[in-house]
């Protein structure tokens, strides 16, 4: 590619032509985690603490410390996350090839079904139906599942009940489908978690991070803005901090997004 | 009449008392005042400083200073000093050890002074650090100070011997006449037994009139022997007797007597005098109530005949039982230790016949008694000594 | 007798909010064998062990016999009162600005006669039962009460100052998820507290028991994260200046020790929770409960921290959690030391292992979440600074006295 495509790009990012659109929740410490049994180590929560603020502490500038477990707010999980990916090469954020942080999107649109049933499952015949109006999903294209969940308050957002969480995701045979039959990069979700709520009870459990991390793929979660993406045509921001042996982390993810 | 033991005074003498005149608060220090006091008592008796060669100090706002510092501090070589914290004991203390001192020539001229100041805070920081009792285990207690304790003390003698504020108030009321005759008393005004009945409460039973008011001052006086006197020239008084005791009676559960009962027969036959042979009686009065305990321990009347013997007796200066002669502590203000020695020092005076305008006529035998330090619920220390002027 | 307290008026906002001020402070070493005793609401007097005498005030040595062996032994309560006064225009700032304030002489039926603080029923020449207390200096004092219940008791106006009782008073339960956070909400309603302050952390997270929390009168839930700076600061920020009672209900507990968990980030937990939680908390809530230590009848009063007993002494079986608590413990006195000038007193519970899910697999006895409840309510009614709520928590208590080394060496089984 010439470099005057390149500047073409920016400078439509610049006047607008091309939208950018922020997939980020703010990293805050209210922000909900992933829920696990208590005896399992649990993820650390984001902790905001000041250092100075124009103060005492530091008179003319104000930082912060912060701490947080690498899966808060929105995050990116890495294939050394999960068993079926951690004797892959290049599996964890410091060192996965920096070329995959940005790819195109396709945006599944599954807000109405999520409305009418928190335990919706994304299958293969939906993605079918989407790919007859919208073409056949590329290879090393991002899949990301939209439900609107994002706009909820956050106890509906979790949706906690006394058998665990009741929150969309894909099904097994659609991720692995996702995977082996359309080559995706990664796949995203406005929930906590690309898999669904109750996907610890799916065989295998968790089908999500199992075939995306087996086969060296990403997944990106807690996403909002989804309803603000075209089905096709989006190209996805999604770099992880670059953290030692990272299984993944908090990070800005961004669309562009074509405005004609 | 008990039969004395002890040795006789036979030649002490007192002479010079010295009375700077009191004020109500004083920027000036407690060694200011102290100061002064030895100044005066240099000049009344028309020797130098260096000619003391013994002195005793009582102050409670002297700081970290004691005797000892106070020979450097104003010049004075002395082969004998002490320092005495009894409070409203110290002066009868210290003519009792100044008496024994100079009786065995381990000094000359003891000069024995008590001076404190009075800032505005000094009278609070005195009661916060009185003594570890105090502070332990009555402080904190409302802080009343000295007012709630012997308001305790008051309120139960009242009530045990059917005294009532009217009876108690005759002695303040007196004094206040006495202190009228004295240009340096602080109470000015004349104080009516209506007034003293309608006054403003401190601490129950303890009324605004029965309160000392805390000043700055100090008073002092000489301690020789005879021969030093006569070779002085100075007029002086004879020491006939004097007791003293600490920590009396610590069975009774309240304090319905002083130390005085213990020793009042010692008193009156070392002196070889009877209490009607008094001329005057000058009161340790930080309280009337106390004052009224004394007439009885002194053996003026019985216990509980305190109130029947000053409805019966005048306590005004031309009256049958002259009693604090200058006003007192209640109406000539209370300077620290010095109010220790404010009715033994007008009472050296009365019996040298220089009292002034509160001069008792032909007043020879005085009695001055001390009362002091409340370190928990009662006064521990007390004191009497019995004065002779020239003329007797 | 004595006349109910009313419920204070919304403040005047016109009006400048009175400083707390403190009653004289100094004390002898020896005298805080009664600060030790108030603290556990124990009456304590010397005894000589020569020759059997009570003493008092604190002595170095015995007044019939000398001995300096004066031990500190619980003492018979009986007194009569001989002598009663009222200090009208004391010297010190706090008690002018409280006088009339009545003090009255007592001879114990054991021997001694002790300056007290009088009860208002209290008669002169009637018997008294004595306690020693905690005033808002901290130190101990005798205080004087009736033989007999009377009316009203413990609105004496003069007993009030000694205590933090709950009545007409607002209260903030730190974390309301657990079992015991919601039995204190209910203990501290019931003894009349006006309003109970409930924090609930991640508020997204249902638990158990929310809805005996949720739309009850006088109960306000507040989303309170303790372990997070921010939330602590925003809740106090809300309603710092009416919290008059904060009852720390942090509880983080997690089996283990040190060799056989790995890493830090239990450890961490555990720390961030409780420890860096309660620091949260005093940093957000203190300065204001500080400062308003002589706000009326709703003044700040207290702060409650719940511990393990095992903060005393490390049980290998709960070996990090036991460290959180001791740092928790250790962090309660300078808490204590600092909100001292506000007269708001800390007191802490220490209890053995409670009837709770994470003790789940410790034998019997343990402690019912009620029964801490309860005790906090007790002890808050009777000013108190340590609790030991339970068997374990006691016999913990007695043996830490009797011999560390051994408790040492027998909690590691």
């Amino acid at each position: 590619m010439q470099s005057k495509g390149l500047l073409e790009l920016a400078s439509a990012i610049s006047s607008g032509a091309v939208r950018v659109v922020d997939l980020t929740f703010t990293l805050s410490p209210d922000f909900p985690v992933i829920v696990l049994p208590p005896e399992f180590g649990q993820a650390a929560p984001v902790r905001i603490q000041e250092i100075s603020r124009y103060d005492g502490r530091g008179p003319a500038w104000y930082w912060n410390n912060v701490t947080f477990g690498e899966h808060t707010g929105t995050h990116f999980d890495a294939p050394i996350h999960w068993f079926t990916g951690k004797n892959l090469p290049n599996n964890a954020v410091d060192t996965m090839p920096a070329k995959d942080m940005i790819a195109p999107a396709c945006v599944i649109d599954c807000s109405v079904q999520a409305a009418q049933d928190p335990d919706f499952l994304l299958t293969v015949p939906i993605v079918e139906a989407w790919e007859a109006r919208h073409g056949r999903i590329p290879q090393r294209n991002w899949v990301l599942l939209r439900t609107d969940w994002s706009k909820k308050g956050w106890r509906d957002y979790s949706n906690l009940g006394d058998d665990g969480a009741h929150t969309p995701g894909p099904n097994p045979a659609v991720m692995k489908w996702l995977v082996e039959e359309r080559g995706v990069i990664g796949f995203g979700t406005e929930t906590i978690g690309t898999d669904a709520g109750q996907a610890g009870h799916f065989e295998p459990p968790y089908p999500a991070h199992h075939f995306l991390h087996g086969a060296g793929r990403y997944g990106l979660q807690c996403l909002c803005n989804l309803d603000q993406l075209p089905a096709t045509g989006v190209v996805i921001v999604a770099s992880p901090l670059k953290i030692q042996n990272g299984s993944g982390s908090p990070l800005r993810v961004i669309a562009l997004v074509s405005s004609t | 009449m008990t039969i004395s033991l002890r040795r006789p005074y036979d030649d002490v003498v007192i002479a010079a008392p010295v009375t700077i005149p009191y004020v109500r608060y004083s920027i000036e220090s407690a060694q200011w005042w102290i100061g002064r006091a030895l100044s005066a008592l240099v000049a009344q008796a028309g020797i130098k400083a260096s000619d003391i060669d013994g002195l005793c100090v009582s102050s409670f706002t002297m700081g970290t200073d004691s005797g000892i510092g106070l020979t450097q501090h104003f010049g004075i070589c002395v082969r004998w000093l002490d320092t005495i914290p009894l409070g409203g004991a110290s002066a009868i203390a210290a003519l009792r050890k100044a008496a024994r001192a100079v009786q065995a020539r381990d000094a000359d001229i003891v000069a024995c002074v008590a001076g404190d100041t009075n800032h505005v805070d000094s009278f609070r920081l005195t009661l916060e650090n009185f003594s570890r009792f105090n502070q332990d285990a009555v402080y904190p207690y409302g802080a009343g100070g000295a007012n709630a304790s012997f308001a305790l003390i008051a309120r139960n003698y009242m009530r045990t011997f059917g005294v009532t504020r009217e009876d108690v108030g005759r002695i303040a009321v007196a004094q206040r006449a006495n202190a009228l005759r004295n240009p340096h008393a602080l109470m000015k005004a004349p104080l009516t037994m209506e007034q003293y009945l309608s006054a403003r409460p401190i601490s129950d039973p303890i009324h605004l009139f029965d309160c000392v008011m805390p000043c700055a001052g100090a008073e002092a006086f000489l301690v020789m022997r005879d021969e030093t006197a006569a070779s002085l020239g100075l007029s002086a008084a004879r020491l006939l007797s004097t007791i003293e005791r600490h920590n009396a009676f610590a069975d009774d559960p309240m304090q319905v007597r002083g130390g005085w009962a213990m020793d009042v027969g010692e008193l009156y036959a070392m002196a070889g005098v009877k209490p009607e042979d008094l001329d005057i009686v000058q009161t340790y009065d930080d309280y009337p109530v106390i004052t009224m305990m004394q007439f009885e321990d002194l053996g003026f009347c019985n216990k509980g005949e305190g109130a029947e013997f000053v409805r019966q007796h005048d306590l005004t200066i031309d009256g049958d039982f002259p009693h604090n002669t200058s006003g007192g502590q209640l109406s000539v203000g209370q300077a620290g230790a010095a109010g220790a020695y404010l009715g033994l020092v007008e009472g050296l005076r009365q019996v040298l016949g220089i009292a002034g305008p509160t001069q008792v006529r032909n007043a020879s035998l005085a009695l001055a008694s001390g009362f002091g330090m409340i370190n928990y619920d009662r006064g521990l220390a007390s004191g009497a000594a019995i004065l002779a002027g020239p003329s007797r | 007798m004595i006349e109910p307290i009313k419920p204070s008026r919304r403040k005047n906002p016109l009006l400048r909010t009175r400083l707390p001020a403190s009653p004289p402070r100094p004390r002898s070493r020896m005298s805080h064998g009664f600060t030790r005793a108030a603290a556990e609401g124990r009456f304590m007097l010397q005894r000589c062990e020569a020759c059997g005498a009570f003493a008092y005030p604190a002595r170095e040595a015995c007044p019939s016999c000398l001995s300096a062996g004066l031990a500190f032994v619980d003492a018979p309560r009986r007194g009569v009162l001989l002598a009663e006064t009222t200090a009208r225009v004391p010297s010190d700032v706090y008690f002018r600005e409280r006088a009339p304030w009545r003090i009255g002489l007592i001879k114990m039926d054991c021997g001694p006669t002790i300056v007290a603080h009088l009860h208002a029923d209290c008669a002169e020449g009637a018997a008294v039962r004595m306690s020693l207390q905690l005033d808002k200096s901290g130190q101990a004092v005798a205080f004087a009460h009736p033989e007999a219940e009377t009316p009203n008791m413990a609105d004496d106006r003069q007993w009030r100052e000694m205590t933090a009782d709950p009545k007409f008073r607002r209260a903030l339960v730190t974390n309301g998820r657990s079992v015991i956070g919601q039995e204190a909400v209910a203990a501290l309603k019931a003894a009349g507290a006006k309003t109970v302050f409930v924090g609930i952390a991640e508020p997204w997270r249902p638990f158990a028991g929310e809805e005996r929390l949720r739309g009850q009168d006088g109960i306000e839930i507040v989303t309170l994260d303790a372990a997070d700076e921010k939330s602590a600061t925003d809740v106090a920020a809300d309603i710092g200046g009416k919290v008059d009672i904060l009852v720390n209900t942090t509880e983080y507990v997690r089996p283990g020790g040190l060799l056989d968990r790995r890493g830090t980030s239990i450890a961490r937990d555990e720390i961030d929770q409780a420890y860096l939680g309660f620091i949260n908390l005093a940093q957000a809530f203190g300065p204001a409960m500080r400062t308003r230590g002589a706000d009326g009848i709703n003044s700040s009063a207290a702060w409650v921290n719940i511990l393990s007993v095992y903060a005393l002494a490390n049980w290998p079986a709960f070996g990090a959690y036991s460290a959180s608590q001791a740092a928790c413990l250790s962090l309660s006195h300078c808490l204590r030391a600092e909100l001292r000038p506000g007269g708001v007193r800390v007191m802490n519970l220490f209890t053995g292992p409670a009837d709770t899910e994470w003790f789940q697999t410790v034998p019997p006895p343990k402690v019912a979440p009620r029964v801490i409840a309860q005790a906090i309510v007790s002890g808050l009614r009777n000013g108190l600074e340590e609790m030991y709520v339970g068997d374990v928590a006691e016999e913990i208590r007695q043996r830490l006295a009797a011999n560390p080394k051994a408790l040492e060496r027998e909690l590691d089984r």
